[in-house]
């Protein structure tokens, strides 16, 4: 299977990624060998994998928050060197500042006509009216809106989710993945998902990657309908037994 | 929250809890009466010397007389007036010290363990240095009352500071914020109720110190005053000199909690209803 061979949105305002022969090692602890990862410009893609696997290492890389022993990160053809401006990354945790109300935490980078942007993509994210709150009365589901929203705002060119639903509800993450698909079909940003949840994977991404000691132990297309319609299509769990398999 | 509930529930029959609540804030009065009133009895009746012990009605006399001659305003003020001035002095040191220190690691080795060891010395223990260096004028009481704040709030401060969470920094480098903006949206804010703690206890120090060094050396404030009755034998005066500074701390503690409230009003402990969306 080749890259051409995924399925890519046609409004594709996204940038794309590129790993090569990439290492990364914490003293003699190797994370990252000889690791190699192409990601197409507005591809959706999932990384799966046990903890331990080196997926966060994966995600701190792409996003210039570590460098790598050895080897090349490109974002856009060019070498990451630090933090990318185009490129959000949404937190395990909401990481919310408690003292700015919900839309100073979406404009927290501020810029000209920071107001005005942060209450439309609070908008987008379903929380019109909650601006003056501070971040202390919402719940799990709403703070993680309000960080997607803070990740959304700059109109990112490559989006990074770490585990972003991982303490939520199962209700809440099923409507956190519609939204997120939502405005992922309707932006068509570059996404990375980090997650252990295989039916997360195989509900929002466009291919999955597992990851298995620092090396892919499966990389596989996820060519189903969009809206995705969660634990319905049996294509859904045969992929999912797949990429279990794998892990 | 109890008292809202309470009230809530019982919203049928209205003179009860309004009974209640005015039998909760009478409450806390009733033992400072109740000695008031023992205390008067037992100086009137002879059973303690009135020399040494002057009835409240005493007190209250001397109190009156004091406002009426305007001394005890002479007296306050000049006391409020080293009081803040030091507090600005020390205060403002203490806290450009601690937010230095704590963002700035080669600051936090050169200065903090000097800073630690000084810290140590009782800084009344500095009186008989102080008039040395200082005479018994205004400086010397400014000087104390700064050494005496700046502590609490230096520690406070970098405590403050250095506890950051630093997810929260990371979130906003990966957010793009400069090292500006970090500061004065992330840093400063964060550290701020542990600044605040400082402040309460600084204030403490603050009243301390100044009570120190005007027994010892001044021609004004309460300590002056309160030393200069001690001569005459007016044990009344001695008495209110004490109750001053008792409202003044009061006061100044009064201060911090509205500051508090104000400031910290996006803190959980400090919102009117917590909680979140069912």
């Amino acid at each position: 299977m080749s890259l051409a061979d995924f399925y890519v949105p046609e409004s594709a305002g996204g940038l794309p990624i590129s790993l090569v022969r990439v290492e990364k090692a914490f003293g003699a602890l190797s994370v990252l060998a000889n690791f190699n990862l192409e990601v197409p410009a507005g591809q959706f893609l999932a990384v799966v994998g046990r903890s331990g696997g080196g997926k966060s290492t994966l995600m701190r890389l792409i996003a210039g928050l570590d460098a790598p022993s050895s080897g090349r990160v490109g974002i856009g053809g060019r070498k990451v060197e630090r933090l990318h401006p185009s490129v959000r990354l949404l937190f395990q945790e909401a990481r919310l500042v408690p003292w700015q109300t919900v839309v100073e935490n979406v404009g927290i980078a501020r810029g000209p006509n920071w107001q005005e942007k942060a209450r439309g993509t609070l908008a987008d994210v379903g929380l019109e009216g909650r601006e003056g709150d501070w971040p202390s009365v919402l719940s799990g589901g709403q703070r993680q809106r309000v960080a997607l929203a803070r990740a959304l705002v700059s109109e990112p060119q490559i989006l990074l989710l770490d585990e972003p639903f991982g303490a939520l509800d199962a209700l809440t993450r099923i409507e956190m993945h519609r939204l997120l698909e939502r405005i992922w079909t309707g932006r068509g940003f570059t996404t990375v998902l980090i997650t252990h949840d295989v039916a997360e994977a195989v509900a929002l991404a466009d291919r999955v990657v597992v990851l298995r000691e620092g090396a892919i132990a499966l990389d596989i297309e996820i060519d189903l309908d969009r809206p995705r319609q969660e634990l319905a299509d049996p294509r859904a769990v045969d992929l999912q037994r797949q990429i279990l398999d794998a892990v | 929250m109890a008292e809202t509930s309470v009230a809530g529930y019982a919203a049928g029959e209205t003179r009860r809890p309004n009974l209640k609540s005015l039998g909760g804030a009478l409450a806390p009065w009733v033992l400072p009466v109740a000695l008031l009133i023992v205390w008067e009895i037992a100086a009137r009746t002879g059973l303690v010397t009135a020399r040494l012990m002057p009835a409240p009605t005493t007190v209250a006399a001397a109190f009156w007389r004091s406002l009426l001659d305007g001394s005890l305003f002479f007296h306050t003020l000049a006391s409020t007036q080293r009081a803040l001035i030091g507090l600005v002095i020390g205060g403002g040191l203490g806290f450009v010290a601690g937010v230095v220190n704590g963002l700035w690691r080669p600051a936090e080795t050169l200065f903090d363990s000097t800073l630690q060891m000084v810290r140590n010395i009782p800084h009344l223990a500095l009186i008989p240095l102080v008039i040395l260096w200082f005479g018994i004028d205004e400086t010397a009481k400014i000087f104390l009352v700064s050494i005496g704040v700046f502590f609490p709030i230096y520690i406070n401060t970098f405590y403050g500071v250095r506890t950051i969470d630093p997810q929260l920094v990371e979130m906003a480098s990966v957010y793009g914020l400069d090292r500006k903006a970090l500061i004065r949206r992330i840093i400063l804010p964060g550290a701020l109720p542990s600044i605040l703690v400082g402040l309460r206890y600084a204030l403490g120090f603050m009243w301390l110190t100044l009570i120190v060094a005007e027994t010892i050396s001044a021609t004004s404030g309460i300590g002056y005053m309160t030393m200069n009755a001690r001569e005459f034998l007016q044990t009344d005066v001695v008495l209110l000199g004490i109750i001053v500074y008792a409202l003044l701390g009061k006061l100044a503690d009064v201060a911090t909690r509205l500051i508090e409230k104000r400031v910290l009003v996006w803190h959980p402990a400090y919102q009117a209803k917590p909680g979140g969306e069912p």
